[in-house]
């Protein structure tokens, strides 16, 4: 099988993690869900993720790969918060919805 | 060969991801995150990172997913208690991204890129490179990432934790 880097021009590396990013967007924006807002989000991060990794690899450094690591790092950490937070959100309103929470809109 | 795998996979990974989004069972979503992810990890197989690819897997697929779907089981959410937005309100959500995508797009037009001379050599993805780099240049980074684990988990268990009346 020949190089994929040579078959695939960066560019469409760059395209598709925009498109994955703007994907994540319009989740975070169309959902009520606070769940699937925090999945959203996992989907922007990834995006990134991919976006790093190929510049890595175009590059021939692996420098990006291990901002890739610590992105990972941080993400689970974020989801492990996140959801311990919806957990007892969900104990207090009985819903994930969003719109429940609105005491802190101005 | 490798163009049209690098198709068949963006394809995947947009439907899924748009499925993601689209599914009004917040289960289905979570598997169609799953699914996502999984493409995910085929791309950076192709990009010559095996090393990240399979702990792309252990970690999202694995651990992050598995909560995911633990939560939606443990709060009982289905298609039914799912709240939904106005249709007013979805169609201006669309729009924004969408016009977000346009900007991303002309900005990268914009930009000129460096032309990459293309690297002959394709073992920078493997356990000894990255691990190389991790244990020299990134050592401190590395070591403050485990306190951020371990605040994290203390966090996240004071949080999830019933409070006494």
């Amino acid at each position: 099988m020949e190089n994929t880097l040579q078959a695939v021009p960066q560019n469409w590396y760059l395209v598709l993690s925009t498109l994955l990013f703007c994907i994540g967007i319009m989740g975070v924006l169309f959902r009520r869900n606070a769940i699937i807002i925090l999945m959203c989000i996992e989907l922007m991060l990834n995006s990134v993720n991919l976006l790093l990794v190929s510049f890595s690899a175009y590059s021939g450094n692996s420098d990006g790969q291990v901002f890739v690591f610590f992105i990972m790092v941080v993400a689970a950490a974020e989801v492990a918060v996140g959801l311990a937070l919806m957990m007892s959100i969900y104990r207090n309103a009985a819903s994930t919805d969003i719109n429940v929470l609105n005491k802190l809109k101005w | 060969m490798s163009l049209y795998l690098f198709l068949t996979l963006a394809i995947l990974t947009i439907i899924s991801a748009l499925a993601v989004v689209f599914s009004k069972n917040p289960m289905y979503s979570v598997l169609w995150l799953i699914v996502c992810f999984f493409t995910i990890a085929g791309h950076y197989v192709l990009l010559n990172a095996q090393f990240l690819a399979i702990v792309h897997l252990i970690v999202y697929a694995g651990a992050i997913m598995v909560l995911f779907l633990f939560v939606v089981m443990l709060l009982n959410l289905n298609a039914d208690t799912e709240p939904h937005k106005s249709n007013l309100s979805k169609i201006a959500s669309a729009i924004a991204a969408g016009l977000f995508f346009v900007v991303l797009i002309a900005s990268i037009r914009a930009t000129a890129l460096g032309e990459f001379n293309l690297p002959n050599k394709t073992n920078i993805g493997f356990v000894e490179e990255v691990g190389k780099k991790l244990f020299t240049d990134f050592l401190l980074p590395f070591e403050i990432s485990s306190v951020l684990f371990l605040s994290a988990m203390i966090g996240s268990v004071l949080l999830a934790k019933k409070e006494k009346k």
